[in-house]
């Protein structure tokens, strides 16, 4: 009993417990904008089934959302809307750049496509592909997860 | 509707300058400082529906082709834009279409023909996505604003010297990004720590 009341283990116990509690409870917000959203949709739906990770509530409200999923090209007169949906969700709060035309702008490389949601917001991670399988989806939704779990109580944002 | 091509060739001159085709096939070629008046008249006979109206570049017609292949620009000396206006009549009561006509005009420099707006209404709009997808101007809109494009957009990109991947001030990256070429390892989820 002596050594837990420490402060250097409560803190860490803290973390890991808020770490946890995060990362199975992503309520996400969909920003479905083009054909990733197929994609997206079988993903969430029972066959590959996101809610196995926490992740199956989607809020269309950004303010009750803690992950923001990018899912299709974003272009120019999309960007504004975009950056205004990502001011309006309360920290913490992480995003997501589904498929390559979030990424880099896939093949998109011309006038009116934004090439890569990192040059108007900031992304925590990358899912290339066009569209990305699910298993990829799944994937970098597991890393996310240990993203949130790493960062505790720590998030920064 | 043989009678068409003589309404227009006879009633207008030197203003038409061709007339070919026939049945919904039909394709007269105007001056542009007269395609209002003739536009004017089409509708008056009876082409109550403006389908569309949009213009073509030609300053690259014929280039970059492939061995063996030639093309001729049709493009008369001094004009880079064609515009063209699709007419159709419809009638309302029948649910039929009773005649269609494509009217196209070789413009100079950028300056195109008087607007129509006030014959078809539609062609308030496309007149917008003439100016902000090629650049030109008709001669009674001074102030015409960009339809699908934003007012800070630098160019008018379905021009053909407008480079494919030129990127706006505006929205980012300042300069073209190196493309790699990527492998299969790469198209894995990357997170950033
Ligand atoms: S990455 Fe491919 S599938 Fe996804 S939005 Fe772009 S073009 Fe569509």
């Amino acid at each position: 009993m002596e050594e837990l009341t420490t402060p250097g283990v409560l803190t860490s116990q803290l973390d890991a417990a808020v770490g946890w509690a995060r990362k199975y409870s992503i309520f996400q917000y969909p920003f479905v904008t083009a054909c990733c959203g197929m994609e997206y949709m079988a993903t969430a739906s029972s066959h590959y089934d996101m809610d196995r990770f926490g992740a199956g509530f989607p809020r269309f409200s950004p303010r009750q959302a803690d992950v923001l999923f990018v899912v299709g090209t974003i272009s120019h007169k999309m960007a504004p809307v975009l950056k205004r949906i990502y001011d309006q969700m309360t920290s913490p709060k992480w995003v997501v750049a589904f498929g390559v035309c979030t990424c880099t702008g896939g093949f998109y490389d011309d006038y009116s496509t934004v090439q890569g949601i990192d040059t108007i917001i900031p992304v925590d991670l990358y899912i290339p592909g066009c569209p990305p399988r699910p298993e990829a989806v799944l994937q970098g939704l597991m890393m996310l997860q240990e993203k949130i779990q790493k960062q505790g109580r720590t998030v920064a944002k | 509707m043989s009678g068409l091509r003589d309404a227009l060739t006879k009633g207008f001159g030197d203003a038409v300058l061709s007339f070919e085709g026939e049945g919904r096939d039909q394709a007269a070629l105007v001056k542009p400082e007269a395609a209002r008046d003739v536009l004017r008249a089409l509708k008056d006979s009876g082409f109550n529906m403006l389908v569309d109206l949009t213009a073509v570049d030609f300053s690259r017609y014929g280039q970059d082709l492939p061995p063996g292949v030639t093309a001729t620009n049709p493009a008369p000396e001094g004009s880079r834009f064609r515009l063209t206006y699709r007419l159709m009549k419809l009638g309302a009561t029948e649910g039929l279409v009773l005649g269609r006509l494509a009217v196209h005009c070789w413009i100079v420099d950028d300056r195109g023909p008087a607007s129509v707006k006030d014959l078809w209404p539609n062609a308030d709009w496309l007149e917008r996505e003439i100016w902000d997808m090629f650049g030109v101007k008709f001669s009674d809109r001074p102030g015409i604003k960009r339809l699908l494009l934003y007012e800070e957009f630098v160019g008018h990109p379905l021009r053909k010297d407008y480079p494919i991947n030129k990127r706006q001030p505006l929205i980012g990256p300042k300069d073209e990004r190196p493309r790699e070429r990527l492998t299969g390892a790469d198209l894995r989820p990357r997170i950033v720590p």
